[in-house]
């Protein structure tokens, strides 16, 4: 007998076999993700967790007979039965079974959970940054080996065995090593040979010519060459994406929450999906200032509102830290749509001269209250919505719930045809 | 019966190696000495839960192809795990030499002597013993086979794609109830011999491929003479109930590897398909022989007061069976009929009454009941095991009543018989049909095809009181299996007068499967 431990065996057996189900589930599954994640909270999200699917073109049907014909059955337990008793159905149908055994018909839904991983993947697939079109030499991180002709050092892996045997040949035919036929050729001869005298120099040649064999290597180390590469830097498309919150007095609680969870989802995206974007957090109210990811998230503050002070912020941070020739820069605004009225002109200049020309791409997000109907637009729609004719870049969208946010963020950053 | 006393294996819950071992050769000391079991080498594995749930989504075997549908199975059954709704089975036990039986880490002492004493002996000894397992499958070869099937599939999907493969894989697991061979042929199966012959004929393929062949002008076609009816049937070996077997052969579209993976398919389900016909007589066995190994090492000491109430909770768990009218029922529990039956053989063997002696003449007060019953778990299946050796006070004991459900009855269902001196015979028969493989699979079988012709391939399910094939499901089926044959596929539902009740008729999807 013997006992085996397998505890220590890598686990995960199955994890071929649940990849091969999910991608065949893929279209269901993923619906049902979306759907999940409209009622949930975005930690919840990144924690994965059971969606349950219908079971549409994953079924394993066998052949099995119906409810339908006579069935006999023993069953143990009788009580008070005897033999000619007749006791109604139970309710449910003709046959005796409530409910058809089988894998294929009337099975409910099929419920299961999804990793964290497996999760996000689904729920972001398919989404990507439009317009990544500028790329450029960046840091150094981002090589690739090109070949750069032959070296005489190297890693065995490397060795370039047809030019190595090239410059073998050449210096055997430069020094004149014996072949092989020669000597055979000659021995032969020998053998052949009656007369001793021609005999004596026909072994005395073989005798000098193994000897040159043998100072004449078929390879020699200096015939040997190695395949040489040399590290190219690699052009990156370097993003960053500038998120401007309003988090002015005219904001409630309800449209805060929203803009925040449409940040949150637009986080968890970019950090997920590329390595090589940045991002700055920018809050405005009647004065903008850059903050880091958790004061932008968390910490509250008040005032008036100024639009074109977030922009003038960005214009700033662009001009310090982005330039635009290297940089695809792009920008997510939420806002309710409040603007004074003084500040109108000032936005509509920035954004037609500074801001547009310099952005790949400018999604501008407005929260509403719940219910509310997008009657005549809000002040910064409106100019929003005259700047669009002429930037195309521009991109509204209009949210009063938490389950559109999903959606609407989906719409925002869906993968287009190229 | 050697010993009169053993020192005790274990105190309390924990457990080491040392104690299992320990173990094992305590149940080795009662099993085999004293109970006479004749087992094949056991290896014990000791797995954590997760890896139970992996062996449970491919039917239990340690290894096995890619499939999604395991992957289906594996989400589903995590899902109820995490959720508490199911318990794991204590263990997993494969037919093959050495015995693999798997022991769950998270379990007592108590429980690793109960799996021990359940899989490693009782189940072990079926497997090497039963006269279906000696005649379908192949204890030696199977682990090998199913290596080989595992890295055939794997090299199929590199090399045809893994949409091809899996395409195929669905249209031969809907098929698979009907891919078993029912009679032994000539030879036993060999399943080394299996993975040497595909080698070879790929092999051979190889060595004789001549790419001018593809260049020869085809004649004209040879008109085919119009062959009678019956000989055409009997060349194409028809009738042919195992359908899977059929297309390897005869299906004209099939690509070699296509047939090849139909050939594993059908392997495997040959070698499952003792396991559905001894459902009863093999928990029976391994409960049997728990109970009584279990009996023995704590009135030999060897295992505690407390420890002995321990397994009788699981064990009672185990052999529970409600009443039909119970929520928790769920048809009859094969561990409690087989243990039921199997108790009550030793009692007839070594206490007989008179009831007994008139109804088992051979056995009552033979005296030797582990003879005895040897002797049973080598020679019968569920079906041969209930309908001769299902006692009278059984059923009384168990209050076994027949239903007869007829839907033209309008009234409602007839109490048909129940466990009085009328009832018993009919009882009995009832119930060893309930196990009959024979009756409880709807019988369908290839009857024509004309290969020359339009190739449509008929086939005909022989209806038993009036149980037609679901519907849903049978399109499903018949869609893969015309997927397979690429040509029309025809299934008549005939009953027993030869009137046709019911036909479906499948066309193959465009490019489904075949090139």
């Amino acid at each position: 007998m013997h006992i085996v431990d397998r505890r220590l065996n890598p686990g995960g057996k199955s994890l071929e076999n649940r990849q091969k189900f999910l991608r065949r589930a893929k279209a269901l599954v993923q619906r049902a993700v979306a759907k999940s994640a409209q009622g949930r909270n975005i930690q919840d999200i990144l924690e994965g967790g059971e969606i349950s699917i219908p079971l549409d073109g994953l079924e394993e049907p066998r052949l099995h007979r119906g409810a339908k014909g006579v069935r006999e059955h023993i069953l143990p337990g009788n009580k008070h039965f005897i033999e000619g008793d007749v006791i109604p159905r139970p309710d449910g149908g003709g046959g005796g079974d409530p409910r058809e055994g089988g894998s294929g018909d009337g099975e409910d839904a099929f419920r299961f959970i999804l990793s964290r991983d497996e999760f996000l993947d689904l729920f972001l697939d398919d989404l990507e940054l439009p317009d990544l079109a500028k790329t450029k030499l960046a840091n150094a991180d981002q090589v690739k080996p090109v070949r750069a002709g032959y070296a005489v050092v190297g890693s065995p892996a490397n060795i370039a065995v047809n030019r190595t045997m090239r410059l073998a040949m050449m210096r055997r035919v430069a020094l004149h090593r014996p072949k092989q036929d020669t000597l055979e050729r000659l021995n032969a001869e020998i053998a052949d040979c009656d007369d001793d005298e021609r005999r004596l120099t026909l072994e005395a040649e073989v005798k000098a010519l193994q000897s040159k064999v043998r100072r004449i290597p078929y390879i020699d180390p200096i015939d040997i060459r190695y395949r040489y590469f040399e590290n190219e830097p690699k052009p990156v498309a370097q993003a960053v994406m500038f998120c401007l919150m309003d988090v002015s007095s005219s904001m409630s609680e309800h449209m805060k929450d929203l803009a925040k969870r449409f940040y949150m989802l637009l986080y968890i995206f970019l950090v997920r999906q590329y390595r090589q974007v940045e991002i700055v957090f920018i809050r405005h109210t009647d004065r903008a200032e850059e903050v880091d990811e958790d004061t932008f998230f968390h910490s509250p503050a008040t005032g008036g509102t100024q639009v074109s002070s977030a922009l003038l912020a960005m214009q700033q941070v662009v001009a310090e830290r982005y330039p635009p020739a290297d940089w695809n820069i792009y920008a997510a605004q939420a806002s309710d749509g409040d603007n004074s009225y003084s500040d109108a002109a000032a936005t509509e200049q920035l954004m037609n001269d500074v801001i547009l020309p310099v952005c790949q791409y400018f999604a501008y997000l407005e929260v509403d209250e719940m219910g509310s109907s997008p009657v005549s637009g809000s002040s910064l729609w409106t100019l929003y919505e005259r700047i669009n004719t002429q930037w195309p870049l521009l991109s509204l969208r209009r949210v009063c719930s938490r389950t559109e946010i999903y959606p609407v963020f989906h719409e925002l950053f869906q993968r287009r045809a190229a | 019966m050697a010993v009169t006393s053993m020192e005790r294996l274990f105190q309390g819950a924990d457990w080491d190696f040392a104690t299992l071992q320990r173990v094992y050769d305590a149940c080795h000391t009662v099993g085999v000495s004293e109970l006479g079991l004749d087992i094949y080498p056991n290896q014990i594995e000791v797995i954590t839960a997760e890896q139970m749930l992996d062996a449970y989504s491919s039917i239990g075997m340690p290894l096995f192809y890619k499939h999604w549908s395991f992957g289906k199975h594996f989400a589903h059954q995590q899902a109820f795990y995490r959720k508490g709704l199911m318990g794991l089975a204590y263990e997993i036990v494969i037919n093959s030499s050495p015995c693999i039986s798997y022991l769950m880490e998270e379990n007592t002492a108590t429980m690793h002597t109960l799996v021990i004493a359940h899989a490693a002996f009782g189940h072990n000894h079926f497997f090497k013993n039963n006269y279906l397992f000696k005649l379908w499958t192949d204890a030696e070869g199977i682990l090998d086979y199913l290596d080989f099937a595992k890295n055939y599939v794997a090299r199929c999907e590199e090399r045809y794609g893994p949409a091809a493969v899996e395409r195929t894989l669905d249209a031969a697991h809907a098929l698979m109830s009907h891919g078993v061979h029912r009679y032994a042929g000539k030879k036993k199966l060999d399943l080394r011999q299996e993975e040497r012959r595909e080698r070879d004929r790929q092999a051979h393929n190889e060595r004789i491929f001549n790419d001018l062949w593809r260049t020869l002008p085809a004649g004209a076609a040879r008109a085919t003479p119009d062959l009678e009816a019956e000989r055409r049937r009997s060349l194409a070996g028809l009738p042919q109930e195992n359908i899977l077997y059929f297309l390897e052969k005869a299906a004209p579209r099939l690509a070699p590897w296509q047939r090849e993976l139909l050939r594993i398919v059908r392997h495997v389900a040959q070698y499952f398909y003792p396991q559905g016909q001894t459902k009863v007589m093999n928990e029976g066995t391994a409960t049997y022989v728990h109970y009584r190994v279990m009996n023995r090492l704590h009135q030999l000491g060897a295992i505690g007061d407390g420890d002995f109430l321990e397994f009788l909770k699981s064990h009672t768990n185990v052999v529970f069976q409600p009443g039909y009218d119970d929520p928790r029922y769920s048809g009859l529990n094969p561990y409690a009929l087989g243990f039921a039956m199997m108790q009550d053989i030793e009692r007839i063997v070594t206490q007989p009454q008179d009831e007994d002696r008139e109804w088992f003449p051979d056995i009552a007060g033979t005296g030797d009941a582990m003879a005895v019953l040897r002797d049973l778990w080598a020679n019968y299946r569920d079906e041969s095991f209930v309908a001769q050796f299902l006692s009278p006070h059984l059923m009384r004991r168990m209050r076994m009543f027949h239903l007869n459900d007829d839907p033209a009855d309008k009234a409602g269902m007839k109490i048909g018989s129940i466990h009085d001196e009328r009832g018993y015979r009919r009882i009995r028969r009832q119930l060893s049909r309930q196990y009959d493989v024979g009756w409880i699979d709807a019988h369908i079988e290839i009857v024509d095809v004309d290969l020359a012709g339009d190739r449509r391939l008929i086939l005909r399910h022989t209806v038993v009181n009036g149980g037609l094939l679901a519907e849903t499901d049978l399109k499903r089926v018949l869609q893969h299996l015309a997927d397979l044959w690429s040509y029309d596929v025809l299934l008549r539902e005939v009953d027993g007068s030869d009137t046709v009740l019911k036909e479906h008729l499948v066309s193959p999807r465009r490019a489904a499967l075949a090139a």
